[in-house]
């Protein structure tokens, strides 16, 4: 009996080996993901849960064509130079079929830079800049989230309904702010010929001195203040602006003020009624962002931040492709990309575009209230970022020939 | 005219937060010679414990400067534990290794606090009591700034009964004039020494505690602010506590006045401040000349030739390099051009340096300046690489040549300073001039011409620019200069008396090593086809210091030696999670245990096997 017992163990036990061989015998494909994970954690972790996910979603149901999906993530320590060696490593090492990720708009650059010169697909997934897929854009580089012209176009257009005339704006001072602002004042004269903007405050991001800053606006007596800073310069901005009184009576109009990463430390202390753009993750009700909110809470216990859906769409995207795509060259891979569909993600469908290869993922745009203690949004919508592009014409003229 | 007063007094409640930080910085440098980089990282741990302790007693009065001032007492005491394990054992270190095992320790506590607190930004709660505002002149005034305003004075007022009106204050004085009379009288050094670090680091936690109802906690706040620290520090004179107090009420107006005049440009700001602060009063304001050490650097024994073993040994290697790419595949070769470029910086470091005895914390600002040179006029003026690769160094010569003039008017601790705020000037102003330099979003698309466009042309590129640099740099160190200049780090009085300019003869070698930094950055800019403020900025002068030191600083391969283990290392533990931890543990490990570095550890070996004699330099 126990001689049975043990040579049935043994072949049950070769068998499972067997099926284990079998699997890892169809070579995984790999994609290659660089991400700034020691210098931003704050967002860039929500990201990687998200990525996961998506990851162990598809190999769950059988991978890509019956080959895993393997996605070998590097840390880029928030510095575009390692960010690049990297990628060259991804490329010429591990011979990965893509690249995708970076999070800061200068490492995205310089990626998509590389991706063109070694003419390798990239898709960048979190950098805002227009110039990704705009002035700096190459055959070779798409971009998923929505650009900051893009949100900039969705927040001017609630800015316009509220009537204001005279604006303050109040932005980091770097690439980043100085591109919102500029983005935001050119949307916001197309519907409000008359607006006239004040005061601009620049504070250096990430060591804004808010007391001086708040002042400086306060002094100006602008209508309405349009608001670029983030993290921990936000949290010490709406503080001394609350403080002081800068928000009262004043709309106030504020660049991803309501993505979870920004507005959930704030606590108690959330502004209320700022337009922003965000994510509400607990209030949206359509199926697939229920099915991605349980399945995240189920395998992280926590609830999805921003970087979260980022994280998955980038990677339902890349399955999109792969599954679309019949071969694996980097040419066959971007002709594939252009107007790719993805039919189905928790933000809802979107396409990327063949003409400027954005994503038409769109945002959240509503207002913040707070409820039990929390900061949240309320009255949003989801704005579908094909309604927020510039024409055809005008992409032409931005983007450089191929 | 209210509406100046606001903001004077808004200037002053950031000034008295500075001055909280930079006067425990500046009580630990006057007594114990140490440059602590890793102040703001008690600073950052006072925030993030005052933070924890006080979700504890939300809302009471008591209960919040309970947990104020408990944080501090925690981070003191974890200063003092760090004072008695590590930096006792470097006291007697040269500066630049101190201040590089401290960087060790700011790497190690990040990640720390990453691994305790989480990722996330924390906005603790505002000081119950003081949560409103005061109208002055009709200006609304947050109470707690006008807390501030009293505590720095206070604070102030403190400090100088402790350091005049008690014992351990006397002592504590005397070390600062004088370690080794005070130590010969028969005082317990080493105690004085933690106690110190005990109160400097209190001081930082107190600091980092009080911010919390102010500002939102997160993992840049560490060097955000040492950086700033160092600025106040530095103006106000090195160990002068009243000193730091008038620099941060200069840098705490200077911000608040400066957002009103020139809101673009208020980081290049302080460090010009400084700058300038430092040519007039070179020892600060109210610093006083760094009273000679009596055990100042033991004298390194002379520098030999190499023997005909070393001769083949690297005949050997460069073999090996030429022949590299038929026997490694493509992206060693993008390594392998790395380690190259990081050997001619490490090198022209080692140059003013190790050779020198010049010591420069912002090296790193030669590096970008010859990248962006090189970057400039591919861009503006259509240049190709070749003109590039020649316009890059000239860029860099010249930046050293402006530069270098006015740090060669200071030695020591006080040149490290000067040299981290042109590294610093470099650094803001490719940040922030958008126009010319992109700012962050750096210069792209400088790539290769055609013929050195496939990785292994650039390989040989890189190996005849940078192996020729190197070599280059080894044979001025042989040259009279050389000699010259070596004479200057042992005996500066002795090299002035034999008639030997030499401050004309720094001068020129930190021109030359800007040089040499420049054509690396050169090469680097086409290695990775673009450019990006962060190559001048402090962690990249940090990597310099590490490649030399790891090498050895007083051996001339050392910086190559350097900058391979360096690059392999870094390439191989950024693969896991808290690299940066490692990376830290292992610079601290470096300085503690093999100060002498890796092929200062070969060489000691070769003596002792008979292989080589005293004194003889590793090739």
């Amino acid at each position: 009996m126990k001689l049975f017992r043990f040579v049935a163990g043994a072949i049950a036990a070769a068998v499972v080996g067997l099926a284990a061989m079998a699997a890892q015998a169809a070579d995984p494909i790999k994609v290659g993901e660089i991400n700034s994970y020691t210098r931003l954690p704050a967002f860039t972790d929500p990201y990687k849960k998200g990525w996961q996910l998506a990851v162990d979603e598809i190999n769950a149901a059988g991978g890509i064509k019956g080959r895993p999906l393997q996605i070998i993530d590097r840390d880029d320590a928030g510095k575009p130079g390692d960010a690049v060696k990297i990628a060259e490593e991804m490329v010429s090492k591990e011979n990965v079929t893509m690249l995708a990720g970076t999070f800061l708009s200068n490492i995205g650059l310089a990626v998509a830079d590389f991706a063109k010169q070694n003419k390798t697909l990239f898709l960048a997934s979190e950098p805002l800049a227009d110039a990704i897929v705009w002035e700096s854009g190459n055959r070779y580089t798409f971009r998923l989230r929505p650009s900051t012209t893009m949100q900039a176009a969705m927040l001017a257009k609630e800015a316009a309904k509220t009537g204001a005339k005279k604006w303050a704006t109040v932005a980091p001072n770097y690439a980043y702010g100085k591109e919102a602002v500029a983005a935001f004042k050119k949307e916001l004269t197309k519907l409000v010929p008359d607006a006239e903007f004040v005061e601009e405050q620049w504070p250096p991001v990430f060591k804004i001195d808010a007391g001086p800053v708040v002042r400086a606006v306060e002094a100006a007596k602008p209508e309405a203040i349009f608001n670029v800073t983030f993290g921990g310069d936000l949290a010490q901005f709406v503080r001394e602006g609350n403080l002081r009184g800068l928000f009262e009576g004043r709309t106030v109009v504020s660049l991803l003020s309501g993505e979870p990463e920004y507005l959930e430390p704030l606590k108690d202390e959330a502004p209320k009624g700022w337009i922003v753009t965000g994510y509400p993750a607990k209030d949206i009700d359509t199926p697939e962002h229920k099915a991605f909110f349980d399945a995240y809470m189920k395998k992280w216990g926590e609830a999805p931040k921003l970087g979260s859906i980022v994280g998955y769409n980038t990677v339902k995207s890349i399955e999109a492709l792969l599954n679309k795509a019949d071969k694996y060259d980097a040419e066959t891979l971007v002709e594939t990309m252009k107007g790719l569909e993805v039919p189905s993600s928790p933000s809802g469908p979107f396409m990327y575009r063949a003409q400027d290869h954005q994503s038409t993922m769109g945002a959240w745009v509503g207002k913040t209230d707070v409820k039990d203690g929390m900061g949240v949004m309320v009255d949003w919508f989801y704005a579908d970022g094909a309604d927020y592009q510039p024409s055809d014409e005008e992409v032409a003229k931005m983007r450089p020939a191929e | 005219m209210s509406f100046y007063f606001a903001q004077f007094l808004t200037g002053l409640a950031s000034a008295s937060s500075l001055f909280l930080v930079a006067c425990g910085l500046s009580l630990i440098f006057g007594v114990t010679r140490i440059v602590n980089f890793a102040h703001g990282s008690f600073y950052m741990l006072g925030a993030y414990l005052a933070y924890t302790l006080v979700q504890y007693v939300p809302g009471s009065i008591v209960g919040f400067w309970g947990s104020v001032i408990a944080a501090a007492l925690v981070v003191g005491l974890i200063g003092a534990i760090i004072e008695v394990v590590m930096l006792r054992r470097i006291y007697n270190a040269p500066e630049l290794y101190q201040l590089v095992a401290t960087f060790g320790i700011v790497l190690i506590v990040q990640d720390a606090v990453l691994w305790i607190f989480g990722a996330e930004d924390k906005l603790g709660p505002r000081a119950p009591g003081l949560d409103g505002i005061v109208r002055i002149f009709g200006e609304p005034i947050p109470q707690y700034d006008l807390l501030l305003v009293a505590l720095g004075p206070a604070v102030l007022g403190a400090l100088w009964l402790l350091l005049n009106r008690t014992r351990w204050g006397v002592l504590v004085r005397a070390a600062t004039l004088d370690r080794e009379m005070v130590a010969s009288l028969g005082v317990n050094q080493s105690w004085l020494f933690t106690t110190v670090f005990f109160l400097g680091s209190f001081l930082a936690g107190l600091g980092g505690a009080l911010q919390v109802p102010r500002v939102s906690i997160n993992l840049l706040m560490d060097l955000s602010i040492i950086a700033e620290a160092f600025v106040v520090v530095v103006i106000g004179g090195m160990g002068s506590i009243p000193g730091a107090f008038v620099a941060a009420l200069l840098i705490g107006e200077l911000n608040a006045f400066g957002v009103l005049v020139l809101p673009q440009a208020t980081i290049v700001l302080a460090f010009v401040v400084m700058a300038v602060v430092l040519v007039i009063r070179p020892y600060g304001l109210f610093g006083k000349q760094e009273t000679a050490a009596h055990a100042a650097g033991q004298v390194e024994a002379p520098i030999r030739p190499a023997s005909p073993l070393k001769r083949t040994i690297a005949l050997a290697l460069l073999a090996l390099l030429l022949v590299l790419p038929f026997l490694m595949g493509e992206f060693a070769l993008v390594l392998a051009t790395d380690i190259l470029i990081f050997a001619l910086f490490a090198a022209s470091l080692h140059f003013i340096m190790g050779n020198s005895g010049m010591v420069s914390f912002g090296h790193a600002a030669y590096f970008a300046l010859g990248c962006y040179g090189a970057a400039f006029l591919v861009k503006y003026f259509g240049g190709s690489m070749e003109m590039a690769l020649v316009a890059g160094p000239l860029f860099a010569g010249l930046g050293a040549l402006v530069f270098g003039w006015f740090c060669v008017r200071l030695s020591g601790v006080y040149m490290a300073m000067l040299t981290l705020a042109a590294a610093q000037i470099v650094w803001s102003t490719a940040f922030q001039w958008q126009e010319l330099t992109g700012g962050d979003d750096g210069l792209l698309g400088i790539w290769p011409s055609d013929w050195a466009r496939s990785k292994t042309a650039f390989y040989y590129l890189s190996l005849a620019l940078c192996g020729g640099g190197i070599l280059l740099l080894r044979r001025m160190i042989f040259s009279p200069f050389g000699y010259a200049l070596r004479g200057g780090r042992d005996n500066p009085n002795r090299t002035e008396s034999i008639g030997i300019d030499l401050r004309a003869q720094q001068w020129a070698a930190f021109v030359i090593a800007g040089v040499f930094a420049g054509i690396a950055g050169g090469v680097y800019v086409f290695s990775k086809g673009s450019i990006f403020p962060d190559e001048a900025a402090i962690p990249r002068s940090v990597d310099a210091l590490v490649m030399v030191l790891l090498g050895g600083v007083q051996t001339l391969s050392g910086p190559i030696v350097g900058a391979g283990v360096f690059r392999l290392l870094e390439d191989e533990i950024s693969r896991l999670d808290y690299w940066r931890a490692i990376l830290g543990g292992i610079i601290v490990g470096i300085v503690i245990i093999a100060p002498e570095g890796i092929a200062g550890f070969i060489k000691r070996i070769a003596v002792k096997a008979g292989l080589e004699r005293e004194g003889e330099t590793a090739a």
